[in-house]
């Protein structure tokens, strides 16, 4: 691996520009690298990991079980990145993907490291840019000390802190479980778990369930639970939240049918599963389409993980929620295909070298839909029922003003209502709104999510600064085209 | 807010200050992660209503924990690490121009 | 009125701001109005405009029907029941040099002389007391105080409600694939079934020049992507939208905080695909006008940057009024990046012109003969 920590140090050209250093990028660079391509890997955090190995080769946490097993597998994937001649970028964000229109067939790509800007070329891109948590607006969610379950998991991998005070955890999925686990056995208090699995996705998820009771979810998924239920308070059936408190978290009131009660806390953290990162893949033209199973917008791939445009493959969580061992399958699979269209590998020889992990890809996957139909969020926890919840915690829109310029004003898609509210025009971009506007918006007008559509993303998929874009050395285009 | 596990690896103490309070933080966290650790509860307070924000989600994409950083505002706290020395600072509102904000 | 029946008294193409004002108009004037979209209102350069509501600099031809739009603009909420966002803290021509403030002179005194008194030259120094921000070097410039920004989809959006409570029967997500002669009317054929009226107008922007193609009037049609930025929210430091004389910059900042950059750079339409392609290397160049002019600026996050996509003529000048060739066809297109001022004037005018024949405001100059070729000797022939 060659550390590259000053943009200047970039090539101007590479075969393949991989982002995201989580499970799937490490591994498709690597792969990559392995079959004789000129390989980046670029990613925003300071260490490789993504979030699920976040911190992994860098993590303070000495204590290896409070993290579990499964974490420790990112470490050997990492290491075999590190054997490899790929070039990685660390805290580097990758802001702009769009044709080369100097090259055709060729992409360029607008990068920034320490404060500078650059433009530079690929033949071939794998966007490995995972997952986020799912937007779980309730009333409050805004104030100092709530935040994501997976936040609180970030700040105990990468940093070895852990909640102080009275912390509960509310929502649903695994990484509830997993998570409650964890800061128990790093010594947080926690008050509560608050399960929000609706009851009646059991019977829904029941059709899917002998493919999981073979799959390896499964064993991994029992362990989570009996860990946490063995010693942890369990609330089920939860039905509405909300976190309460002036200018900071005091409690939250918890709602179970008909009875409700408040919990005193000083951290609430929240989880909602988890759905693709697709802003760089959409900015890039790649289509989406709505997954009912996953109730999420997931990029279109094919059986290679190359979306609708030709040289973008997407890889990982990203391109569907599959988890961690899944990604790293996903990986490999478009590096392969990456080869083939670089013609370093013949259709054949990507077969038969793919083969196998496209086995091993279709194993772990068994079980999947089960946990995606039994985990999928209840209806008050993707459209907040209360008007006054804050849906774009940005430009402090809320799901009342929503639903009136949907029903008032007749806004039928999540790209009008940013002209009428600025929902999704703030500086996360709709990341944390998306979901929830299309959803308001859908069910205001009584069509679905896929009708309804999603925020035509625009670059820069995170922002540049002015001076950054203003530097934009000119003499690129001479440099590019010396290099080639 | 958040507190050190009590076995965490030992690694240099750097010195920063927030608000111009003097701190500490351990070499290779954020500067979210560093602010948490010290029990700080916001970090910016919002250019529309100026309510008071946290770190949200500590992976780059909520943009909730926008700081100052050496005079340079909006920066994403989750994603820059902590150096020695640095003064950060609570992002209030429509962040003002500083002098250095170049 | 004809709810969703097959014809109309009048069938606009294209519900940018201009067909939308125009079927709003009509409708005001008693006409019945199909009015087809293919995507939804202001989806395209009327949506994502920078929202100028600018007189300033304005080409003489088009002076008139801006004067009249700007009538509307500032009693814009009595007109479609919403603000659309406007708020009028004029617009500022900045001079960089001597020079450039000489052609400002050179260009008010001649705005005079034809009793225009809309742009007023201001010095060094209420220059500085308009835009604190302005770099210490720039000289002076011109002013038009009754300029103003809007929100560009919203006040497209209002037009057509607007134009929906009236009655006009609104058609969004239908594409026209043909316009022929049907008997006396005219026939346009949809994807979702044929509309008959006595007139119709093409108002389709960036798609017009396949409607006058239909109707053997081809013009010579540019299709553009204006590139537009945006930042994040700063504090208040600039009321007025400027623009530079020399070089390519419009700059406005919301009330919200946010600043928008424009200027004119041109990304790559794809309009078949609804698509347009952004230069990075040209909005550098961009934004490298407002570092070097507004050094306040530097540290500013961009937060988007888009392109809309838009017609262009060679001569920069819209294509407004009757058919050279055919009755009952009025064309509206071809706003050259400028179009977004015009549009409650213009749908005012353009109905005026389909219900009584004529108006008071004068077109001269913006008729599609212009583009007729030389052995178009069919331009005057009936259909």
């Amino acid at each position: 691996m060659i550390a590259i920590d000053d943009i200047s140090a970039l090539s101007s050209h590479y075969d393949l520009v991989v982002v995201g250093a989580g499970p799937a990028g490490l591994s498709a660079a690597a792969r990559a690298a392995d079959l004789g391509l000129s390989v980046l890997l670029a990613d925003e955090n300071p260490a490789p990991g993504g979030q699920i190995y976040r911190a992994v080769t860098t993590t303070p946490v000495v204590q290896r079980d409070i993290l579990g097993e499964d974490y420790w597998l990112g470490a050997g994937i990492a290491a075999r990145f590190e054997r490899s001649v790929a070039s990685y970028a660390a805290r580097c964000t990758v802001w702009a993907l769009g044709p080369d229109e100097t090259s055709p067939g060729a992409f360029e790509l607008g990068l920034s490291l320490g404060s500078k800007a650059r433009m530079i070329s690929a033949a071939q891109v794998i966007l490995a840019t995972g997952a986020q948590e799912r937007p779980f607006p309730i009333p409050g969610w805004t104030l100092p000390g709530v935040m994501t379950a997976g936040a609180a998991q970030i700040a105990l991998k990468s940093a070895g802190i852990v909640p102080a005070g009275r912390t509960a955890i509310a929502g649903c999925g695994p990484l509830l479980y997993l998570l409650a686990g964890q800061l128990a056995a790093a010594g947080t208090e926690i008050v509560a778990v608050l399960d929000t699995t609706p009851r009646a996705n059991w019977a829904k998820a029941l059709a899917a369930l002998p493919d999981f009771l073979r799959s390896p979810y499964l064993a991994k998924g029992l362990k989570l639970m009996a860990k946490a239920r063995r010693s942890l308070r369990f609330v089920s059936g939860v039905t509405g939240l909300a976190a309460q408190g002036d200018r900071q978290l005091s409690g939250v009131r918890i709602v179970r049918g008909s009875t409700a009660e408040t919990l005193a806390c000083d951290t609430l953290l929240l989880h909602q599963g988890v759905i693709p990162s697709v802003n760089l893949a959409s900015a890039a033209g790649c289509a989406l389409d709505f997954d009912e199973t996953q109730h999420a917008f997931v990029p279109r791939v094919d059986a290679w993980f190359a979306s609708s445009v030709g040289g973008i493959a997407i890889a990982g969580d990203g391109a569907g929620i599959g988890g961690a061992e899944s990604a790293a399958l996903r990986g490999e699979i478009a590096a392969f295909d990456a080869a083939r269209k670089l013609g370093r590998l013949s259709e054949a020889e990507r077969d038969r070298q793919a083969a196998p992990f496209q086995a091993e890809l279709t194993r772990r996957l068994r079980g999947r839909r089960f946990l995606d139909l039994l985990y999928k969020p209840a209806a008050q926890f993707l459209a907040p029922p209360a008007d006054e919840t804050i849906v774009c915690r940005c430009e402090e829109v809320t799901a009342g003003q929503v639903r009136d310029a949907a029903s008032r004003l007749g806004v039928t898609g999540p790209n009008q209502m940013k002209a009428f509210l600025r929902c999704g025009m703030g500086p996360c971009q709709g990341r944390l709104c998306g979901p929830t506007v299309v959803e308001l918006i859908a069910q205001t007008r009584g069509t679905t999510p896929a009708e309804t559509g999603y925020y035509r993303l625009r670059p820069p998929v995170k922002p540049v600064t002015l001076a950054e874009l203003a530097a934009l050395p000119p003499t690129d285009e001479a440099t590019k085209a010396v290099v080639r | 807010m958040f507190r050190p596990m009590r076995e965490r690896a030992a690694s240099a103490t750097l010195a920063f200050s927030f608000d111009g309070q003097p701190l500490t933080g351990r070499a290779g966290d954020t500067v979210a992660a560093a602010l948490l650790a010290n029990g700080i509860v916001a970090c910016r307070e919002t250019p529309v209503s100026g309510s008071p924000r946290a770190p949200y989600c500590l992976m780059g994409v909520c943009f909730e924990c926008l700081v100052v950083i050496d005079g340079v505002g909006n920066r994403q706290g989750c994603l820059v690490p902590l150096a020695e020395g640095m003064r950060i600072e609570t992002q209030h509102g429509r962040r003002q121009f500083g002098e250095d904000a170049a | 009125m004809s709810q969703l029946g097959n014809s109309a008294d009048v069938i606009v193409i294209g519900a940018g701001i201009h067909g939308c004002s125009t079927a709003l108009h009509c409708a005001l004037r008693g006409l019945s109005v199909i009015l087809i979209e293919k995507d939804h209102a202001g989806r395209h350069a009327s949506g994502v405009n920078a929202g100028g509501v600018r007189q300033l600099a304005r080409h003489v031809a088009e002076i008139p029907l801006s004067n009249a739009s700007m009538a509307l603009w500032h009693d814009i909420e009595n007109l479609v029941d919403d603000d659309c966002g406007f708020t009028s803290d004029g617009q500022v021509l900045v001079a960089e040099d001597e020079a450039d403030l000489a052609q400002c002179r050179a260009r008010v005194d001649d705005l005079n002389l034809r009793g225009f008194h809309h742009e007023e030259m201001i010095d060094a120094k209420e220059l500085r007391e308009i835009v604190p921000a302005v770099s210490e070097t720039c000289p002076g410039g011109v002013i038009s105080r009754r300029d103003g920004a809007a929100i560009p989809l919203r006040a497209t959006q209002a037009f057509k409600r607007k134009a929906q409570s009236l009655g006009v029967d609104v058609r969004e997500g239908v594409k026209v694939t043909k316009v022929e002669p049907d008997g006396a009317h005219w026939r346009v054929v949809t994807d979702a079934g044929n509309l008959v009226a006595p007139r119709i107008v093409n108002a389709a922007g960036a798609w017009a020049d396949r409607i006058a193609a239909d109707l053997g009037e081809p013009v010579p049609l540019e299709v553009i992507a204006p590139m537009l930025s945006i930042t994040a929210a700063l504090p208040a430091f600039i009321k007025p939208v400027v623009i530079l004389r020399g070089r390519k910059l419009s700059f406005k900042q919301f009330g919200n905080g946010t600043v928008l950059i424009g200027g004119g750079y041109l990304g790559r339409a794809i309009r078949d695909e609804n698509r347009t392609i952004l230069d990075w290397h040209k909005l550098a160049s961009n934004v490298r006008t407002v570092w070097e002019l507004f050094p306040i600026m530097r540290g500013a996050p961009i937060v988007r940057s888009w392109a809309g996509i838009e017609a262009r003529m060679p001569d920069d000048l819209p294509v407004f009024g009757r058919s050279a060739r055919h009755e009952g066809v009025y064309h509206q297109f071809g706003f050259s990046a400028h179009g977004f001022q015009l549009g409650p004037g213009a749908g005012a005018v353009m109905a005026e012109i389909i219900a009584t024949g004529r108006s008071n405001v004068p077109i001269d100059g913006l008729g599609i003969a212009r583009f007729a070729t030389q052995a178009g000797s069919a331009a005057h022939s009936a259909r």
